[in-house]
């Protein structure tokens, strides 16, 4: 008997190593272990063997039945491991073959920026106001002490509506300032974006609609050193932490004192090079502190308040932030061209 | 305006200040310098020679061959073709390895077969013009040695060749702003150069000595307008003798970007460029009558102006004239009818103050903007006259060209106050954000010649006399800039915006309008810019009727041009401008969205400035449903809830066929659909385009709210399709608001699969197939719940639209 167990064991072990898949595997198990099977049927004979004997081969016979059990899962397993590896090798894809396309618009790179802009004030307790395109003389000009007879104001530079210069599309965003002045309480602090046209032709650095951000803050006790310290702040956030900036007198006629804010050159540091016309610095914005005059003719009393404002391009700016060379491209609309940023 | 350098150093002395330096220190204390360029910095290798030898070339019956002195031991052998020099001048010898302007550089070489070391010049060669050399021969070689200013400088072989000619200034380019027409001079910046660098500023008083007579027996002014002329001197000169100005003038000048002409004209502008004054000289045997009338031009009279055109002038015109014509449009440009000429023997120069404003309409509106108008135009000082005329008269005797004649003819029509201000150092500081010693501020306002009446510098307020130069100064404010300036606006410390805390943020309609937009590109729509002008054809291209409302456009009265004229009252065929480019550029697939007002004209001569969504798109996947789809979207991303497609027929624009109005319950949201196609073709487009407009402040009225959580379903839902033959006008959305209304509240959801016409269906009709989704939120439904709504569906359907179960 103990020879025929053993011989049932390596004949289940013989088949099981040629078992292809799993139900040769369950045919095995049935087989064998099944309740007709040949394991089950000998120690169904067990009763024959003496008292001696009887655990001795008991003993064995379970053994054997364990062995076979294990055998079986194990073969199942790497059964089973098998066909995965087939399955997996079956699925295998050319993972360098292009993905389907799920195509996501773009917002224009010029509105990128200007939302990377607005960001930074609100960030600051700022507030974003618009106002209107077509405006009257007196809050594009007069109110900002650009008086009659200005340059700015002829009709070589200013698209007119009325034959009298008084309504007009607007030539800045400054204007807005005026509309803050004269309908928000103070404090005020305010950024004002919009569409701006001067009566210029269309060129690589031109174009008869273009697009400015103004800044503005009024309270008691605003300073000069306070419109540095915020532009500086700003710039920083704009052109990166370690943008070093200087300020210039210049002329506006809505601010005094006035200034124009320099940064030093990204490309060379200062040395001059291409980018920065050989200068070392970068012009990027102009402002100054809000003319009293400007202040009053708001109704503002500039003895008690003060305030500073600034203004710029946008244009130039997302020129010069996404390296594009040609004004016109921004109005454009190629999406070979939107679909780059 | 350009500044020589050396010539600012006759002013203040900063022989010892770097270009870099003075460009840096300049820029900061407000004179932004452009640009400095060194002359002759391109040139290089080229020196002073002396012809010690010169034989004819062996191969050639023009050429020279020349040994030359250059300074270097032994002489060099140059070939040259030029014939006017002989042996023992010096020349202008370009070395082995040369630069000339240009980038053209010299080498060694062979010439017919012999060595040339290098090559004598023209003046020509150096980039110069015979206005800078007038006594040099025009063709052949510039020789030194016949020049009497350049051997004045004692040149020696082998002396480098710009330093002889003087060609060797740092010529600064400033931009001045409008505000300071005073730095339009020489001595005007150089009176912001010793403010600068602290150095002293020497100014020279002029001295005429005169020869007698007086110029009042000669001369008669009249000044008819003092508004438009305040002041005008004059002086004269007799027996003038018109050549070239010297070398040290013509130096300046060209350095200054000013062609030197003649003596007297050499004047003028040479003390334009120092004082900011423009001057002008007439030759006075052309002053009929003795008599100058400073007017303005009667109608129909025009003049030759100096550059030979004819000008007719007009009324608002000022003008220069004698008892019959005019003879300069003043401020502008002289006439040809009295202009300094080779015999001109008596010559009245003129130094005058006139209107800015109108200088500049009447340059303008002649198309003549000259070195004097746009000094003009920014408003002189009118005490400059004076000092102007009075150094031009030194400057005839000096250069010995004529007689200055006793007297000086100034007539001021109105005068100028004295500008007094109060300053006050605390403000000053307050507004600055500064902690500056009262005493360093009346400092500061010295070195511009801002001066109080006291002796001392005061510790406290203060009123302080501002320089008839300083028109710009009016104020406190302005005093802050100057102080600031010299304070430097870099000193001044940076702090954050202080006072009360602002809330700041975004409005609702912000964030609507970025959520928007985050929709748009969230369907694959990329975003655009367009001019909010338009040309009035646009209108017919986009076929709107001739009597459409929306014509009524504001119109740009000066506009640059036809394409641009009009303010748009519809954003439709500016999407289609940018659709039709990205058709023509061949862009396969184009999906397009702008958030962009329109300009509806109001009574008041404003406009309503409304904004309006709109898209447009082209190519793969792009057809009505798709495009629907989109619209559908952009709706349910703002919540807006109880969306209605109607059918538009009569949007001439849309394909009638494939157009729909959107509505919010009653509000109109805007028009969608395909472009129709004479639309299309109109724009050269053959493929089918579509578009929508949506009015952004409709949208943002309807816009859903935070929406509240719905509970998940708890129970199964039944799922129940239903096909059913109707007559083709039915449509699918009355067929689908039939079934809601019919289904009771059990139906959640109406899905169309499918529409089938063919085979098995009668002509004219169609089979409509609906997946219908039903369920209760508090049972399992029972199929009998179920059924009994499907009867009352069918039973509907068959009733309302003659829709039968197929």
């Amino acid at each position: 008997m103990r020879q025929q167990l053993e011989a049932i064991r390596a004949a289940a072990a013989a088949a099981m190593e040629k078992a292809a898949n799993a139900e040769d595997l369950e045919a095995l198990r049935v087989q064998y272990l099944g309740k007709k099977g040949e394991l089950t049927a000998m120690l169904k004979q067990m009763g024959k063997l003496s008292a001696e004997e009887r655990p001795i081969i008991g003993q064995l016979a379970n053994e054997v039945r364990a062995k076979l059990e294990a055998a079986i899962e194990t073969r199942a397993e790497q059964l089973a491991s098998k066909a995965m590896a087939m399955r997996l090798l079956a699925e295998t894809v050319d993972v360098t073959i292009p993905g389907t396309p799920q195509k996501l618009g773009k917002q224009h790179p010029m509105y990128q920026v200007l939302d990377e802009i607005k960001d930074i004030f609100i960030g600051l307790g700022f507030e974003v106001i618009e106002d209107r395109e077509v405006e009257l003389a007196d809050y594009n000009f007069t109110k900002l002490n650009v008086e009659e007879g200005h340059p700015a104001r002829e009709w070589s530079d200013t698209f007119y509506f009325t034959e009298d210069s008084s309504i007009l599309l607007r030539t800045q965003t400054s204007p807005m300032q005026i509309h803050a002045m004269e309908s928000r309480p103070l404090p005020i602090r305010m950024i004002a974006p919009g569409r701006v046209y001067r009566k210029d032709e269309v060129d690589a650095t031109h174009s008869p609609m273009f697009h400015q951000i103004e800044g503005m803050a009024i309270d008691k006790g605003i300073t000069m050193a306070d419109l540095k310290g915020t532009l500086n702040t700003v710039v920083r956030s704009l052109y990166g932490e370690n943008t070093v900036t200087r300020f210039r007198p210049h002329h506006f006629p809505f601010t005094e004192p006035s200034c124009e804010m320099d940064i030093q050159c990204y490309k060379c540091h200062g040395a001059g090079c291409p980018t920065c016309k050989g200068e070392g610095w970068i012009e990027v914005l102009g402002a100054g502190m809000i003319h009293p005059k400007v202040l009053e003719g708001c109704g503002i009393d500039s003895t008690v308040y003060s305030g500073w404002a600034f203004g710029f391009g946008l244009e130039r700016l997302a020129l010069g932030q996404y390296k594009i060379s040609d004004l016109r491209l921004i109005f454009e609309n190629d999406v070979r061209f939107l679909e780059q940023f | 305006m350009i500044l020589s350098r050396k010539w600012l150093n006759e002013f203040v002395d900063l022989r010892d200040v770097s270009d870099k330096q003075f460009n840096d220190e300049m820029t900061l204390s407000g004179s932004k310098v452009e640009t400095i360029e060194r002359e002759g910095s391109e040139i290089r290798n080229v020196v002073v020679g002396r012809i010690v030898e010169m034989v004819r070339h062996e191969n050639s019956d023009h050429m020279w061959v020349c040994q030359i002195d250059v300074g270097k031991g032994a002489p060099i052998q140059v070939v040259t073709g030029a014939q006017n020099q002989k042996e023992g001048d010096l020349v202008i010898v370009a070395l082995d390895g040369a630069v000339l302007p240009g980038g053209k550089t010299i080498t060694a070489g062979k010439l017919r077969g012999v060595d040339s070391n290098g090559m004598c010049c023209s003046y020509q060669e150096l980039g110069m013009t015979e206005h800078d050399w007038p006594y040099a021969a025009k063709d052949g070689l510039f020789i030194l040695s016949t020049d009497a200013d350049v051997m004045a400088k004692n040149p020696q072989p082998g002396d480098e060749i710009c330093k002889v000619l003087g060609y060797d200034d740092s010529v600064v380019e400033f931009e001045i702003t409008p505000n300071r027409p005073d730095c339009l001079s020489v001595i005007g910046l150089a009176r912001e150069a010793s403010a600068t660098f602290e150095r002293p500023l020497k100014l020279h008083t002029p001295e005429v000595r005169g020869c007698g007579g007086s110029i009042a027996e000669q001369l008669d002014i009249e000044i008819e307008d003092g508004t438009l002329c305040p002041r005008y001197t004059a002086r004269m000169v007799k027996n003038v003798r018109i050549g070239p100005s010297p070398l040290w003038m013509r130096e300046r000048l060209r350095a200054s970007g000013v062609r030197p002409i003649n003596n007297i004209v050499d004047i003028t502008n040479y003390v334009m460029l120092e004082y900011g004054q423009p001057m002008h000289a007439f030759d006075f045997s052309c002053v009929e009558g003795g008599k100058i009338i400073v007017r303005t031009a009667r109608e129909g009279e025009s003049i030759q102006t100096l550059d030979g055109n004819e000008r007719k002038l007009t009324t608002s015109m000022l003008c220069i004239c004698d008892e019959h014509k005019p003879v300069c449009v003043a401020g502008v440009m002289g006439g040809a009818n009295s202009e300094i000429v080779g015999d001109t023997a008596m010559v009245l120069f003129e130094s005058a103050n006139f209107n800015g404003v109108s200088v500049r309409r009447t340059a303008t509106a002649l198309g003549m903007r000259t070195d004097a108008s746009s000094r003009y135009e920014k408003g002189l000082d009118p005490m400059n006259t004076i000092k102007a005329v009075e150094r031009a008269c030194e400057l005839v005797e000096q250069l010995g060209c004529g007689e200055v004649v006793d007297g000086v003819m100034d007539v001021i029509a109105k005068d100028q106050a004295e500008t007094v201000i109060r300053m006050e150092p605390e403000q000053v500081n307050a507004f600055l954000g500064t902690d500056i010693p009262a005493a360093d501020m009346y400092r500061y306002l010295a070195r511009v010649d801002i001066f109080t009446r006291e002796k001392d510098f005061p510790n406290g307020p203060a009123d302080v006399i501002v320089p008839s130069w300083r028109g710009d100064v009016q104020a406190l404010c302005d005093l802050a800039e100057e102080v600031a300036r010299f304070y430097g606006y870099n000193n001044i410390p940076n702090t954050l915006t202080k006072g009360e805390t602002t809330r700041g943020g975004f409005t609702d309609v912000q964030r609507f309008e970025r959520s928007l937009g985050v929709s748009c590109r969230a369907l694959g729509y990329d975003e655009i810019i367009t001019y909010s002008f338009i040309s009035p054809s646009y209108y017919d291209k986009i076929r709107m009727p001739a009597d459409s409302p929306l014509r009524k456009s504001l119109k740009i009265l000066n506009p640059l041009g036809e394409d641009t004229s009009i303010m748009r009252t519809t954003i439709l065929p500016s999407m289609l401008e940018i659709v039709t480019r990205n058709y023509n550029y061949r862009n396969k697939s184009v999906r397009l969205y702008e958030l962009g007002k329109i300009y509806k004209p109001r009574a008041d001569g404003l406009a309503d400035e409304p904004k309006v969504l709109a898209l447009g798109a082209y190519g793969d996947g792009i057809d009505f449903f798709s495009f629907k789809g989109t619209v559908e979207g952009i709706l349910r991303e703002a919540k807006v809830s109880d969306v209605r497609f109607d059918i538009c027929q009569d949007n001439p624009a849309y394909h009638p066929g494939r157009c729909a109005l959107v509505y919010a319950g009653d509000r109109l949201l805007g028009v969608f659909g395909q472009i129709h196609p004479l639309v299309a073709l109109g724009y050269g487009i053959e493929a089918e385009v579509y578009a929508a407009e949506l009015s952004f402040e409709a949208l943002y009225e309807v816009r859903g709210g935070k929406p509240e959580y719905q509970p998940l379903p708890k129970f199964p839902a039944a799922t129940r399709d239903i096909a059913v033959v109707c007559a083709e006008p039915v449509t699918v959305g009355a067929l689908e608001s039939c079934i809601r209304d019919a289904a009771g509240g059990l139906l959640r959801e109406v899905t169309l699969f499918d529409i089938y016409r063919g085979p098995g269906i009668l002509p004219g009709c169609k089979s409509v197939a609906f997946s219908l989704v039903l369920r209760a939120d508090d049972r399992s439904l029972t199929s009998e719940e179920a059924d009994a709504a499907m009867q009352s569906i069918v039973g509907a359907l068959a009733d309302k639209l003659d829709a039968h179960l197929r």
